[in-house]
């Protein structure tokens, strides 16, 4: 018989932890299926975040370095820097990104920095219990956002995704969801893709994936891709938000 | 190689060059700017070299443990308040066991403060100003020379222990000009390897580097065994100068600058026929408890000078455990007292502990 289905080879033999429903186990596996149809098990080196994916060098069997929360642009851009003909990825929730560590973001997608970030965007800060988070839409309840986000009360959400396309040095923006089968397919070719951005030095890449957190939001895990599709898409349109056919960096 | 007469800022920088460092990550500050700019330099020049002036002392700590974990040397500076914000990567830094270097020119403070030469920094460098049970190796330059010498060591220091070492300098220090023969230059090729370094796994086990260890048990093994280091450390690494201590009735204890404004000030006593002499601590961790202490059978008496409200001064008398008296003066938020000041007060307590 014919094996025509496995783990990937950079995913450890490890059971994941993550809730059922959640958008970590398929993102991890896609990330993991895309590192090794493009041969990059040994030439990779992944940024965890401080987050429920904390724990993510458990699961990948790649080389990875723990950042403090919010700092991981800053730590990829020292490794890139560091290491020019190696890969290097950050893996980040919205808290970690668009909150402690915007300013580190926005700057490595200014200097155009050869790494790729995903961005995995709950709405929520989920490994602390589901408080309030910059992806938050208005209407939300979250543990620090009693009774529904109120603009005048709790802020607006933020588009970081956006925001970092209007930086010169970011190559490659994309926004996907996990909630289908064309979807998630969507995600990985996305990721590719950006994997791709950075192998041929065009300048940042980033791919920001709209993730189901069942357990903060007090739904099945059915109910959440549901409000992906039918809620969270209206704040967070999904689709390729740059994609410059840019010049070659700079040697760094 | 001859001397050269340079600023102290450029001498870290050129030193640090010598000494193999490829990476500099900084942010502009006074008294310290002239560093990134020499940094900017000097690295654009050099093949691999990386220079980034970063968003924030924040992302610039960040980017050296990112080039640290890479197996790179690498160093950032900044003065008081930018070192303030340095001081969660330092914890992570100890924690991962990773080397680099970071420069602190001391400025007056709390605070803004001001861009004058302080010493206030002594306490936040040598406590830890970070979280957690760690240690860093902390060396005081008190002139150019030095400079040059203790940026060298510090990198060598840090790649042996795989811990982060603090140069902790001030304002003064930065911008005086002096003469300064350089070590010779470290060919980075032939620098040993690092085993730990993520690299990408090629021919090897995957490697992670972290810091979280969720169960105590192990968090606590973690940091016995940084004990352990920090136990070698102080055996093997204590630095310190004296100075006219062989019939010394009181010893002043200063460290940096403030070193040598005292020794002006001991020069000018002793012409007078004080037997005063000075202890220089040049690790202020692991601070020369020793010597300090074995003194205090010969002389009772010590004076702390320090250009603060009082830091190091609580070292010197957990060195001496009580055995001695211990005089305090200091003057802080970057004023710099003039040897003739400092001799007047040495002579005044002189006589006032009857030693004359």
């Amino acid at each position: 018989m014919k094996k025509v289905f496995s783990r990937p080879k950079s995913l450890k033999n490890v059971p994941f932890h993550y809730c059922p429903g959640c958008g970590h186990s398929t993102l991890h596996r896609l990330i993991g299926e895309v590192i090794d149809e493009m041969d990059l098990q040994e030439r990779i080196i992944g940024v965890p975040p401080a987050g429920c994916a904390v724990l993510a060098y458990n699961y990948f069997d790649i080389d990875m370095g723990e950042a403090a929360h919010g700092r991981a642009a800053a730590l990829a851009t020292g490794l890139k820097r560091a290491l020019p003909d190696r890969m290097v990825f950050t893996y980040q929730g919205d808290g970690d990104i668009a909150a402690i560590g915007t300013a580190e973001t926005i700057h490595a997608a200014a200097r155009g920095e050869l790494f790729t970030t995903i961005f995995v965007n709950n709405g929520v800060y989920g490994m602390t219990g589901g408080q309030m988070a910059p992806t938050t839409v208005l209407g939300q309840t979250t543990t620090t956002s009693p009774g529904g986000r109120i603009g005048k009360r709790d802020g607006f959400p933020i588009n970081l995704s956006e925001m970092l396309a209007l930086a010169k040095g970011s190559a490659y923006i994309e926004r996907t969801t996990l909630t289908s089968p064309a979807h998630i397919l969507k995600t990985k070719k996305a990721i590719a893709k950006a994997f791709r951005v950075q192998l041929e030095g065009r300048g940042f890449s980033l791919v920001e994936v709209l993730s189901p957190c069942p357990t903060n939001w007090k739904m099945s895990p059915v109910e959440a891709w549901k409000w992906i599709d039918e809620t969270m898409v209206k704040s967070f349109p999904v689709g390729i938000i740059k994609d410059s056919a840019g010049e070659k960096q700079d040697a760094h | 190689m001859a001397k050269v007469l340079m600023r102290g800022n450029h001498i870290i920088g050129e030193s640090a060059v010598r000494a193999g460092c490829r990476f500099y990550f900084g942010y502009p500050i006074t008294p310290q700017n002239e560093l990134p700019e020499y940094m900017a330099e000097r690295l654009s020049k050099l093949e691999g070299g990386v220079f980034i002036q970063a968003e924030s002392e924040v992302a610039a700590i960040n980017m050296v443990i990112g080039a640290s974990m890479a197996g790179g040397r690498a160093m950032t500076s900044s003065s008081s308040p930018g070192i303030s914000l340095k001081q969660e990567g330092i914890s992570f830094l100890a924690a991962l066991e990773l080397p680099a270097v970071i420069v602190n020119m001391t400025r007056g403070g709390p605070g803004l403060g001001n861009i004058a030469p302080a010493q206030s920094d002594y306490f936040q460098a040598t406590r830890g100003g970070g979280h957690g049970d760690y240690r860093t190796i902390v060396l005081g330059p008190s002139s150019g020379q030095e400079l040059a010498q203790l940026t060298y060591e510090a990198f060598d220091l840090a790649d042996k222990y795989r811990i982060p070492v603090v140069l902790l300098g001030d304002g003064m220090l930065g911008q005086m000009m002096e003469p300064a023969e350089f070590p010779p230059e470290v060919q980075v090729k032939k620098l040993p390897h690092k085993d730990w370094a993520l690299t990408g796994a090629k021919g090897r086990p995957s490697r992670f580097i972290r810091s979280l260890l969720l169960d105590p048990i192990e968090e606590e093994e973690h940091n016995w065994k940084l004990m352990r280091k920090y136990e070698r450390i102080t055996k093997d690494e204590v630095r310190y100068e004296t100075f006219a201590l062989d019939d010394a009735k009181m010893i002043v204890v200063a460290f940096g600058t403030a070193a040598r404004i005292a020794k002006g000030a001991i020069k000018r006593v002793r012409e007078q026929g004080l037997r005063v002499g000075l202890i220089r601590p040049i690790s202020l961790w692991p601070f020369p408890s020793k010597v300090i202490k074995d003194f205090s059978k010969k002389a009772r008496h010590f004076f702390v000078f320090e250009m603060n409200m009082g830091q190091m001064l609580e070292d010197v008398k957990l060195a001496l455990e009580g055995s001695g008296e211990v005089h305090f003066y200091g003057r802080p938020g970057g004023i710099i007292p003039t040897p003739l000041e400092v001799s007047r007060v040495i002579t005044s307590q002189y006589y006032k502990k009857r030693l004359g």
